[in-house]
């Protein structure tokens, strides 16, 4: 990659403190994010994606602590500074917006205030130009009449509305980097579909970087550049969007792609994973993804893999394409012959 | 096929009063479900689709009279289930079974899997005391569970196997209809596919019917033999699972299939991208529900509810309730 990068994460390790014992959610993440581009983080529920996104603004709720890596941010690590330091950058160079925007406004100050208080602390702006590029704000994220809006409260909108209010509130002072958690996830279908196109258009407009956190393949495929895929508090596979779908490595991508039901095609049988997603308090040794893997060999179960660039450019976890591959050396992960006990 | 209807459903209503004012008078109404009118064949599954507010699950418990309808009829098997007393409903429950969306809040946590399933066998006196629990782990194996985790309790499970218990109690009274309410939203998609699989199997296993409610039109695709979907309480289109995906009619089914994500990112589509949020079904728009939204709107939408009909370029059973099914057509 030669363009600029914007995030470099390395080695990330978030772990949560519980009773004595570490739960380890996010275990030596790494990847980049190029300007202006947006990355997918794709995973189930337990992968560490949302706690990967957090642990980059320091939002970890306690017991959860960042217990090692690096998070450069424009050449500065995350991890080093202190409280303010971090406080002066969340909101402001780099904003989040979550699944749920009912939970995430305020339900006691009006939609204005709740902006301005934004503008305020990194602008300073006061009360009446707050009110005015808060305004401005509402109508660049499409809210219908925002003279009136700003006088209301959170629950006087709708689902899909709020959601937009958040947007609006992340993009105040015009973030380099967004964090979407599962921006869409609560929405009905017309609304994903209505802020997904917002978040692109505002993308390209302000030359936003973005990382999407979804479980959905589908908004996968039609918002990012790059893809990573986690398991088990690891990345499994980092590749451009095209090359994931067409070309799938880790066995854990085929997987996650053949048990996706699709409204386009008409499949016979669904090819599950078999079992279930660990959890992250009792991991497998080895790879966390061989007790489920139909490919799965003494080695796999034993030794972890890491994160290697293939030929292609593509990242990949995984023993099938090392050296030391000790199973069928003819092996195709895209062949279907992974069908889980579907009794 | 057989084509023999186990359901129909009636000119079903269901509005929830509202109260308001000191005296706790009714002042307006929700109209969950207005006027649904449908049939679902034995061995068959309908989806009925949507989004939030649109009275799909309402319909669904309305035909199980967990809330009574407010008008309507719905014949089950030949008895009118509106008809029926309490006692008598209950009996009936027997035949008709639901699997909810939530695995955690649909179990009670104080019983095992054992005590779960032999209390609907009980309840509905469907196996002899001395076989329930070997008919229950005839069940758990059924469902692909281990019939040495029956003494456990529901927390000890996974979310996917918390839905594989409640599809087993659903088959413990040998059900003929099942309703499915959300039953894989709330799974992983590895797993939602384990379930959806488990689902089929057992259909075509035990001759199942299924009332599919769910709002991916992915797992409806894969899952249906039809299809309704459904907008402000009301139908408004019904078709057979390939119509209804190849040649849709209505404008809100058009753009709901188009607003889905497509895990392609080769596949270039053009997107209908509605307007506005989904008005309120206290106050439904007049005329068509979809008018305040939809894209080809005039003043007959504005006055007058479109029927549901069938054109010459539809198949048979295809219908949809729109005034201007001719003209959207003549203009692609």
């Amino acid at each position: 990659m030669n363009q600029e990068t914007i995030l470099d994460i390395n080695d990330l390790r978030t772990s949560f403190l519980v009773d004595g014992f570490e739960v380890k959610a996010v275990d030596g993440v790494s990847f980049k994010l190029p300007k202006g581009k947006t990355i997918g983080i794709v995973g189930e529920s337990g992968s560490g994606k949302s706690i990967t996104a957090m642990s980059i603004l320091q939002l970890l709720d306690k017991p959860g602590k960042i217990m090692g890596g690096e998070i450069n941010f424009k050449g500065r690590d995350l991890t080093k500074l202190s409280e303010k330091e971090i406080r002066d950058i969340r909101g402001n160079e780099i904003s989040m917006i979550f699944q749920e925007p009912m939970t995430s406004l305020n339900p006691v100050y009006t939609i204005g205030q709740q902006i301005r208080e934004t503008l305020k602390v990194h602008q300073g702006l006061d009360k009446q130009r707050g009110t005015k590029k808060a305004i401005e704000l509402l109508t660049l994220v499409g809210i219908p009449s925002p003279e009136q809006r700003v006088k209301q409260y959170p629950h006087e909108l709708s689902g899909g509305m709020r959601q937009r209010v958040m947007i609006a509130m992340a993009l105040a002072c015009n973030p380099e980097l967004l964090i979407a958690d599962e921006p869409t996830t609560a929405l009905d279908v017309t609304i994903q579909a209505q802020i997904l196109e917002l978040i692109k258009d505002l993308q390209s407009e302000l030359g936003m970087s973005v990382i999407m956190i979804t479980h959905d393949m589908g908004v996968v495929a039609e918002t990012c550049d790059y893809v990573a895929v986690m398991y088990g508090g690891k990345v499994v596979e980092y590749q451009d969007v095209k090359s994931i779908f067409k070309s799938p490595k880790h066995p854990y991508t085929v997987g996650l792609l053949n048990s996706i039901p699709r409204h386009d095609t008409d499949v016979d049988e669904l090819e599950p994973i078999k079992g279930n997603v660990p959890s992250p308090k009792d991991m497998p040794e080895g790879c966390r993804f061989a007790p489920r893997c139909p490919f799965a060999t003494e080695l796999c179960t034993q030794e972890l893999p890491t994160l290697d660039t293939q030929a292609d450019g593509g990242e990949v976890r995984c023993w099938i394409y090392t050296d030391r591959w000790d199973g069928d050396p003819e092996v195709n992960v895209r062949e279907s012959k992974r069908t889980a006990e579907s009794e | 096929m057989s084509q023999k209807e186990l359901l129909k459903v009636n000119n079903l209503k269901q509005h929830f009063p509202i109260k308001g004012g000191f005296l706790g008078r009714t002042v307006n109404h929700v109209k969950a479900v207005d006027d649904v009118t449908f049939d679902i064949y034995e061995g068959e599954t309908l989806s009925v689709v949507g989004e939030s507010g649109c009275g799909k699950s309402t319909t669904g418990r309305a035909i199980l009279r967990l809330d009574e309808p407010t008008d309507g009829s719905i014949e089950f098997d030949g008895v009118d289930l509106l008809a029926l007393n309490k006692r008598e409903m209950r009996k009936k429950r027997k035949d008709l079974q639901v699997i909810f969306q939530d695995p955690y809040a649909s179990l009670n946590p104080r019983q095992t899997v054992a005590q779960i399933l032999m209390e609907a066998m009980a309840i509905q006196k469907a196996v002899p005391k001395a076989k329930r629990r070997e008919r229950a782990i005839e069940l758990l194996e059924t469902v692909g569970l281990n019939a040495d985790q029956i003494d456990r309790y529901p927390h000890e499970f996974s979310g996917g196997q918390r839905q594989r218990i409640g599809i087993a109690r659903a088959l413990s009274v040998d059900p003929k209809l099942i309703i499915c309410d959300e039953a894989v939203s709330a799974l992983d998609v590895s797993v939602q596919a384990q379930v959806l699989n488990l689902l089929k199997k057992l259909q075509k296993e035990f001759n199942l019917t299924f009332l599919f409610i769910a709002h991916d039109l992915g797992v409806v695709r894969h899952i249906s033999d039809r299809i309704i979907v459904m907008y402000l309480g009301k139908i408004v289109e019904i078709a057979d699972k390939k119509s209804l995906f190849e040649n849709p009619q209505h404008p809100y089914t058009k753009a709901l299939l188009s607003s889905i994500p497509t895990p392609d990112p080769e596949v270039k589509k053009e997107r209908i991208i509605l307007k506005g949020d989904v008005p309120s079904p206290i106050n439904p728009p007049q005329g068509c529900r979809f008018h305040t939204r939809c894209p080809f709107a005039t003043d007959i939408c504005r006055q007058e509810a479109p029927a549901l009909r069938n054109l010459d370029n539809m198949k048979e059973g295809h219908r949809a309730a729109c005034h201007h099914i001719e003209k959207i057509a003549a203009e692609q």
